[in-house]
């Protein structure tokens, strides 16, 4: 029991500190993959190829002002941003990032909590990381938090349901919501994965993962041309910067989440081992949302809301309706 | 670009054609139509192909835009005038100036000063020389009017400096010996840039 205790403190250290440094390194592909898809260098004087920009801007975050504007909720202003790099790291907890693997003669399994219910906690803990938004927004007395706040809620109410009926049919098929069975169902090659079955639950979920994560079609919380910041509008120094690593970090959730419901998660690919296989299936899931954000402008509030209730939420309902017709003939 | 080419210069009667986008749903179930048919369609992949070719030729094809400009520098065309320069003839070395004033005298921002005295050989010799950048208007008239092509714009036009005065005695200007052999001659106003080739396009007579 000891052992198990120590193991688990050992792989939440591990994956706090990992997904944290590759949320700032997310930063710094984002910043490079957009430059090039814009014919521009991206960041280029700090190290090799501008690699060691991220250790630049840890340093100014860490080392700039932390700044309570007056008349803010000052208790809830401080806590906020802890809520959202809070809330996405422990959504993490419940998702098994590699295959098992041997390791001085011990068996280590790479998911620091291995629950019954791991999908469900996973949406659930990103679900409550939108609270970071809405308490800063409000906190912080400024129209353009107020309404990044205001939009957040829209957001919230608008992508929660999709994203909740459109895992709900592969749920349905695979019998268990342990991320760990949905990886189990589908160990027989590329042939078995859910995405030929789900198809339409696919592209809802990944529709709904952009918004759950606001990336660009769907970032309207803080939309620099229409609401300054949003919610961060007031932040600055390293509480801002939590609000960023807990937007990278269910970034690569949604990446993880996306590849073991969808795309065989870390059963071995071909001749590429399980290990392998997972990285490369969420590094294109990641490259999905910056080139997505390179492309396409983003909608309006009423737009998403409009897209969410009328169109997604019905393909959700009749995608489970059948595929509940179908498991049942 | 060859002459016939360059001469058939009506370009609004030229391969335009107008773009069919259909015309404005009204009702709400036209609405709908024109969504599920985009949807199918797949007109956004569209957007995706051409961001990724863009990557794909910065990357590969190297027609990347950046110019890192403190390391690199675009040419700028002669016409540019930018922080003066004094010539040197090239035989001697010794500056072309004759100290005949002109410059002074039709500069329209009073910000040239120049004075002159007899040297040992009875000979006019330039003895102070300035030019108050805080009040030049770069119009280029002392270039113009210079009998001698001696005092001219050159392309320096990085002028952020603590002092004004860190450009404008006439020693600063003036081409320094040792790069003597690569002065180059001021081609004169209206002179083409470099790359004029590169840059000619045609101008249209009718949109």
């Amino acid at each position: 029991m000891d052992g198990y205790i120590i193991g688990t403190i050992i792989k939440a250290v591990l994956v706090l500190a990992i997904i944290s440094a590759l949320a700032g390194f997310g930063t710094y592909i984002e910043r490079k993959i957009l430059a090039f898809m814009q014919r521009r260098l991206g960041p280029m004087h700090v190290g090799p190829y501008g690699i060691l920009q991220l250790a630049a801007d840890g340093i100014k975050l860490f080392t700039k002002e932390d700044f309570i504007p007056s008349g803010s909720n000052r208790l809830i202003f401080l806590v906020a941003p802890i809520v959202t790099a809070a809330t996405a790291f422990i959504a993490l907890a419940a998702v098994p990032l590699l295959p098992e693997f041997e390791l001085f003669g011990m068996t280590v399994r790479p998911i620091v909590a291995d629950l019954n219910i791991g999908i469900l906690f996973v949406l659930g803990m990103m679900a409550a990381g939108l609270y970071g938004p809405l308490l800063a927004g409000m906190s912080q007395r400024n129209k353009w938090g107020l309404i990044g706040s205001a939009r957040t809620a829209i957001q919230f109410l608008s992508y929660e349901v999709v994203t909740g009926l459109s895992i709900l049919a592969p749920i349905m098929i695979v019998g268990s919501l342990s991320l760990i069975d949905f990886n189990n169902y589908q160990s027989g090659g590329m042939s078995n994965w859910l995405i030929w079955k789900q198809p339409l639950a696919f592209i809802l979920f990944l529709i709904a993962g952009f918004a759950e994560t606001n990336r660009t079609p769907f970032d309207l919380i803080e939309h620099e041309a229409e609401v300054v910041s949003g919610y961060a509008t007031e932040y600055s120094g390293m509480r801002w910067g939590m609000f960023f690593i807990g937007e990278y970090a269910n970034m690569i959730t949604i990446g993880f989440i996306a590849a073991i419901v969808f795309a065989g998660g870390f059963n071995e690919w071909g001749i590429l081992p399980g290990g392998i296989a997972i990285v490369l299936k969420v590094s294109f899931f990641f490259f999905l949302m910056l080139w997505v954000r390179a492309s396409w402008p983003h909608i309006r509030p009423d737009q998403l809301m409009w897209l969410c209730w009328k169109v997604l939420m019905p393909l959700a309902v009749i995608n489970v309706a059948v595929t509940g017709f179908v498991m049942m003939v | 670009m060859g002459l016939e080419e360059f001469k058939d210069r009506n370009v609004g009667t030229q391969n335009y054609r107008m773009l069919d986008l259909g015309h404005t749903p009204e009702s709400a179930s036209g609405k709908f139509a024109q969504f599920a048919k985009r949807a199918v369609k797949l007109e956004l992949f569209t957007g995706l192909k051409v961001t990724f070719r863009e990557m794909y030729k910065s990357l590969f094809k190297g027609e990347m835009h950046t110019t890192k400009y403190p390391f690199e520098k675009l040419p700028i065309s002669p016409r540019y005038r930018a922080i003066h320069e004094m010539k040197r003839l090239l035989e001697s070395g010794h500056y072309r100036c004759i100290g005949c004033g002109l410059c002074e005298k039709i500069c329209i921002a009073n910000c040239i000063r120049i004075d002159t005295r007899y040297d040992e050989n009875q000979r006019k010799e330039v003895s102070e020389y300035t030019i108050n950048f805080g009040r030049c208007i770069f119009c280029g008239y002392c270039a113009e009017v210079c009998p001698e092509l001696a005092i001219v714009h050159g392309g320096r036009y990085e002028t952020a400096s603590e002092q004004r005065a860190s450009y404008s005695t006439f020693e600063d200007m003036l081409t320094p010996l040792d790069q003597l052999a690569q002065q180059s001659e001021f081609p004169g106003f209206g002179a083409v840039s470099p790359n004029a080739d590169e840059n000619i396009k045609k101008t249209p007579l009718a949109y």
